[in-house]
């Protein structure tokens, strides 16, 4: 880590103790983890660990059985008693997502509203915001995404990587405290990944907290503050990507890297 | 055919014009399929302008007769009214399936259940006679408590009350299974990143899922706008004065049956042209994003 945290800074986010089954199956274990401000952890690990799971509690489009996350201090999705967590009204967390940046695999843009429409729907209709001041920023981010002359064009003339920077630009315009990134490199061709994981190196620069599930372990290396390696619904390995993928300490963290090196080779 | 090959090969460098060109197969037989139907054409005109049957003097003389109009006025009205109260109850209905909530489900698998599953002319008749059941409407507590409200069946319900509810809540059970098909294929993935930005369930159902799922919506709604236009001249069972009944009141008088069946016929084709162009511009509006020429459609 390149900067130690003051001791008395309370995490952006924090996870503790979570819980979750999937019918018979339960898919995370007691999973702990704290987020620092302005920090970029990797989530890494074989498929079916449970890592987008976990990501999707985190603005509880799912959430979990057992445990607590807090974001910004605040929980997420439920309401704290002595007796356990109270599920929240879907009104009530939708306010919490609104904070929460989230950049799908599939990307998931809106196809019957143009690329302008898609960035600045949320903006206008969710903060708020006048249309005017919207679409100044969503052409600002256009820009910062490199894609400015296609704000009138609709998603399905867009590439699959053109897509992925729309969607991102889209969770930017919302001006969350965090973003959640769930494999936003897999559903695209090898040679379209670096234009998106180009613009997420110029967030994590920008001071943007991150949380990114990815087998990207290249991008992992060279950009998160934190990796975690995720097995089998626990996190195995947690702690600086030099170290953790350099010199991993746990076998089976041995074992998901060897693997994934001689896929990528 | 040499125009086709003309234009085909305009446009084209040297160096491809030596290329083998790729056409259409003659269409031999096409010409025979003119040829017959050409015939069938004007055998049909020929007997449309020749036999005495049809009465045209008749057909006109009534295609603007101020029965006929109040008839297709009924029509219109009855149409509207009936598949307004249908799209609406369908919405309901199909959300309230769709809810996860186990005693919502089971109340809109009851209201498809019954009125898919008995006769809309049942219904109708039954709305119609509803008196016979309860003397008196009104609003209350049930079980014998005091009563707010109080009105006579027979004034609550006419033969436009009753054929607006059979029908209405009969086509609401329709409804209520194309909405539910159109709202399920709509990705899963639009709802999510929809929550994901913090839209409410409303907004993410009424600004993201409801446009996507009109696509699949629209279609079987026209088709069934259009049935339900003709449907309506069921209701001349309980003397509902719509096109249908209009039509048999005059015919009965004057023993013109086929010039006023024609002029039947001719108010319906002309209603549901007029649906069906109304039908392909909604179809259109919905499209947008899907269309090849999405892009060049979007310039102000």
């Amino acid at each position: 880590m390149t900067r130690a945290p003051q001791a008395e800074e309370q995490p952006l986010v924090r996870i503790s103790q979570v819980w979750k089954k999937r019918g018979a199956n339960i898919v995370l274990r007691g999973v702990d983890l704290d987020v620092h401000r302005g920090k970029v952890v990797c989530l890494l690990g074989p498929s079916g660990a449970g890592k987008s799971t976990l990501l999707r509690c985190i603005n509880a489009i799912e959430l979990p059985d057992r445990g607590t996350i807090h974001v910004d201090g605040q929980a997420v999705g439920v309401r704290e008693t002595p007796g356990g967590n109270i599920r929240l009204r879907e009104r009530a967390v939708s306010r919490q997502r609104a904070a929460i940046g989230m950049v799908f695999q599939g990307f998931n843009l809106f196809p019957h509203m143009s690329v302008l429409d898609n960035i600045i729907d949320a903006p206008v209709r969710v903060r708020g915001e006048s249309r005017a001041a919207a679409t100044v920023r969503a052409q600002e981010l256009l820009e910062r995404v490199g894609l400015a002359a296609k704000a009138r064009a609709y998603p399905r003339h867009l590439s699959g990587g053109q897509q992925q920077r729309i969607a991102i630009a889209r969770a930017l315009a919302m001006q969350p405290k965090l973003m959640l990134f769930d494999e936003p490199t897999s559903a695209l061709d090898p040679h379209l990944t670096d234009e998106v994981l180009d613009v997420m190196k110029g967030l994590a620069l920008g001071g943007m907290t991150m949380i990114v599930v990815t087998h990207e372990i290249g991008f992992a290396r060279q950009v998160a503050d934190t990796v975690a390696i995720m097995t089998d619904g626990v996190i195995i390995e947690c702690g600086p990507g030099r170290e953790v993928l350099s010199v991993p300490r746990d076998p089976r963290t041995r074992k998901f890297l060897a693997k994934s090196l001689a896929e990528a080779a | 055919m040499s125009l086709h090959l003309a234009r085909k090969r305009t446009g084209w460098p040297d160096a491809a014009l030596g290329a083998a060109e790729v056409m259409d197969p003659p269409r031999t037989w096409r010409w025979v399929g003119v040829a017959v139907v050409a015939v069938g054409l004007a055998w049909i005109l020929y007997q449309l302008l020749t036999n005495p049957g049809f009465q045209w003097d008749i057909v006109f003389r009534y295609m603007l007769d101020p029965t006929v109009l109040r008839g297709v006025a009924m029509t219109i009205q009855l149409t509207v009214l009936v598949m307004v109260i249908g799209i609406a109850v369908g919405i309901v209905v199909a959300l309230m399936r769709m809810s996860g909530d186990p005693l919502l489900i089971a109340c809109a698998h009851a209201f498809v259940w019954f009125f898919r599953g008995t006769p809309v002319l049942v219904q109708l008749v039954f709305w119609y006679n509803l008196g016979a059941l309860f003397p008196d409407i009104g609003l209350g507590i049930p079980f014998g408590g005091p009563k707010f409200l109080e009105i006579p069946a027979t004034v609550a319900i006419s033969s436009f009350t009753a054929a607006m509810l059979g029908l209405g809540l009969n086509e609401g059970a329709y409804m209520a299974e194309i909405i539910r098909a159109g709202l399920l294929s709509v990705d899963h993935g639009q709802t999510e990143a929809s929550k994901a930005l913090g839209h409410s369930p409303a907004q993410t159902f009424r600004v993201i899922v409801l446009p996507q799922a009109m696509k699949a919506i629209v279609p079987p709604t026209g088709n069934q706008l259009i049935g339900m236009l003709k449907y309506t001249s069921i209701a001349s069972v309980v003397a509902l004065h719509e096109l249908m009944h209009s039509v048999e009141t005059i015919y009965s008088r004057t023993y013109e049956t086929m010039p006023l069946l024609i002029v039947a016929a001719l108010w319906y084709l002309i209603m549901v042209s007029i649906l069906s162009l109304l039908q392909s511009l909604i179809e259109r509006h919905y499209m947008r994003g899907w269309r090849a020429d999405a892009h060049a459609s979007a310039q102000p």
